[in-house]
């Protein structure tokens, strides 16, 4: 590590790691429910359960974001940034923000707006935080030695996802207006600016790892991001076939959103052949792993599952099951989840010194936590397409189909708790590995630690 | 070989020219063709208060309705015709957890007022064009 104010960036991550065991909690709670153990209704009725899982999983990213963004930006920008102090201020209010939030969706305080349940008055002080987030990030780039294409794009992601947030806020009454709007946030976000996002940490982690030339990567970074614009932006179409839309959108959303596999296709040809033709024998392996990992699962979650039900003649009966939740767990866990942790895996031997890194525990946290949530997605596709048949082509009611499911709920308890005990071993060793220390920061980027043992 | 220029000029160039499609579809979408597919015009007062409540309580957390939401519970958009009403207010004013199959819902215990202004929420959903959403079921698989 090169610069003493990148230090801020782990307690980003620490953050990070604590949320997502909550976030944990919280979908252990709904699969059981949905197994018919339901005895916390209560107190955590299943909508409060959900509301904390999938708020929990945006604020853990978006904290791992930002984490990245303060390490990445000095490095890339060759400066210190403007204001460390600024910087706790910011992690500090989002933390408090963040836990007042989810302490008030079990006090019935949230929209029921799925992913924006966040209520109002809070929205507002995410928006200063973001706001003092942006300032420090964009005030070091500006005013850093030099403005690469990694750090612009990365800026970019940061800046156009706090825009987007803004039309989320915008009231509407009618039910269909207020969805036509709430996709501008949640699929423009994930299929499209925080790929931006992905695009720039994904750039900087192979530059770094493989050695390769970064005139070339950053060439591929703009087809990759350009191909994710061209096809996302219109590809919003697919949640608009069925909501009280023009039926225009059947066929702009079906023709874009079908080519948005593309940009993951990029991203994971792209990881794969920095990879080989690098010459660079990085010794932190597992940081390699994750990384080609999230290139590669994002491509087979969002990609290729995506693909699965985004065609109108499917999406008709298919949308609003549990092919849905399918999808979105390998998704989020490939394109977002992996990649913060890729970046976790990189950054903290460079900010302590330590070379956790190269215990075997390492491999079984990467394997255990990508082979559970394959299984978890199986688990669900099963459940999904025997809904969709019994429920949407045979006609069964809801529940009598719901019964006829239930053992899948049992199989992704299964697969759940293998996912579960590798992320709970990345934690272990996220631990182990302490906190930044003076010695490896004054060390610089190529310290010892990093060398290859023979070189 | 394609420059690292050209590639810049590909991505900029691909943005803007989609968002400014984008834009203006939905323009046209959100002033023309959802109100009319929904009709808006008849957006009551009962409707507004129905909706409130349903954003209030977050019933999307375990339901869905225009196929959004939680797979917890069933989908709702077409439940003024399937249940009708006094079914409807039945659950809604129940004060112990409604749980015809023994999956509960939250027992909220609504006032008389509140659950007519839900049905008329759910009245209006029940009217809207949705391109044939939620599909019908296929007769020859019919049990
Ligand atoms: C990393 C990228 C992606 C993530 C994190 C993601 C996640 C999700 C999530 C969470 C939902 C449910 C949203 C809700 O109902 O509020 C969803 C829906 C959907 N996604 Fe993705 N997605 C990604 C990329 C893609 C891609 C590339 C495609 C298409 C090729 C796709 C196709 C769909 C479709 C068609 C739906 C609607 C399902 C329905 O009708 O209920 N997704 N996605
Ligand atoms: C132990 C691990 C987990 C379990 C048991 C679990 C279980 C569940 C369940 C039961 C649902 C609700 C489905 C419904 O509405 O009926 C859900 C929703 C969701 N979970 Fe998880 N989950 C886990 C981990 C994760 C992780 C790690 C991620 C992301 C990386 C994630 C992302 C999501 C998303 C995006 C949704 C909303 C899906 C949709 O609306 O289509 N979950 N989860
Ligand atoms: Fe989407």
């Amino acid at each position: 590590m090169k610069y003493k104010s990148q230090r801020v960036a782990y307690w980003f991550f620490a953050l990070s790691m604590l949320l997502i065991i909550l976030q944990i909690t919280y979908g252990f709670i709904m699969a059981f429910a949905h197994y018919g153990m339901d005895g916390l209704h209560n107190w955590i009725p299943f909508n409060a359960a959900r509301t904390t899982h999938i708020n929990l999983l945006v604020v853990w990213l978006l904290s791992g974001f930002m984490g990245a963004a303060y390490y990445i930006i000095p490095e890339e920008a060759q400066r210190e940034l403007v204001s460390v102090k600024w910087a706790y201020i910011q992690l500090i209010s989002f933390a408090i923000v963040g836990v007042v939030a989810v302490i008030g969706f079990h006090f019935n305080w949230w929209e029921g707006r799925k992913f924006l349940e966040i209520p109002r008055p809070l929205d507002y002080l995410v928006v200063v935080n973001v706001l003092l987030f942006l300032g420090l990030i964009l005030a070091t780039l500006y005013k850093g030695k030099t403005q690469t294409t990694t750090a612009m794009v990365l800026a970019m992601g940061l800046v156009f996802a706090a825009l987007l947030y803004l039309p989320g806020m915008i009231f509407f009454d009618n039910q269909a207006l207020d969805s036509f709007f709430r996709w501008w946030v949640v699929h423009l976000w994930v299929e499209g600016v925080w790929e931006l996002i992905m695009g720039g940490i994904l750039a900087f982690l192979l530059i770094k790892l493989t050695g390769v030339d970064r005139e070339v990567i950053e060439k591929w970074l703009y087809v990759i991001v350009g191909l994710t614009f061209l096809s996302g932006i219109l590809g919003t179409g697919h949640h608009y076939y069925y909501i009280g839309t023009p039926k225009y959108w059947l066929v702009i959303g079906g023709i874009f959103s079908a080519m948005e596999p593309l940009a993951f296709l990029g991203m994971a040809l792209f990881a794969i052949h920095m990879y080989r033709k690098g010459g660079r024998n990085h010794p932190n392996k597992i940081a390699l792993s994750w990384t080609l990992g999230t290139a590669i699962v994002s491509f087979a979650g969002a990609g290729l599952l995506g693909l699965a039900h985004t065609l109108p003649q499917v999406n008709l009966y298919t949308h609003g099951t549990l092919v849905t939740a399918m999808h979105g767990h390998l998704a989020f866990w490939g394109a977002y989840g992996m990649l913060v942790f890729a970046m976790i895996s990189y950054a903290m031997p460079l900010m302590t010194g330590r070379k956790v890194y190269e215990q075997t525990s390492n491999i079984y946290a990467f394997w255990l936590a990508v082979i559970g949530m394959l299984g978890m997605t199986t688990a669900f596709a099963a459940a999904g397409v025997a809904q969709v048949y019994l429920e949407r082509r045979v006609g069964l009611d809801f529940m009598v189909a719901q019964q006829e499911i239930e053992v899948h709920f049992l199989v992704l308890i299964l697969c759940a708790t293998l996912f579960t005990t590798g992320v709970l071993i990345f934690v272990y060793n996220f631990i182990k590995y302490g906190r930044p220390t003076e010695e490896a920061m004054a060390s610089g980027d190529e310290f010892e630690a990093v060398q290859p043992a023979a070189a | 070989m394609l420059s690292k220029k050209q590639a810049k000029v590909f991505f900029l160039g691909g943005t803007i020219f989609f968002s400014l499609i984008f834009l203006g579809l939905s323009y046209e979408s959100v002033t023309k063709s959802i109100p009319k597919k929904t009709h808006a015009d008849q957006i009551t007062d009962a409707v507004r208060r129905g909706r409130e409540i349903w954003d209030k309580n977050n019933c999307m957390g375990c339901h869905t309705i225009l196929g959004e939401g939680a797979y917890y519970a069933p989908e709702l958009t077409r439940v003024y015709s399937r249940k009708g009403e006094t079914y409807i207010k039945t659950v809604l004013m129940s004060k112990t957890p409604w749980a015809p199959r023994g999956r509960k819902m939250v027992a909220y215990g609504m006032t008389e007022e509140e659950a007519n202004d839900v049905v008329a929420f759910f009245k209006w959903v029940n009217e809207m064009d949705l391109n044939g959403f939620p599909p019908e079921p296929d007769k020859n698989l019919q049990p």
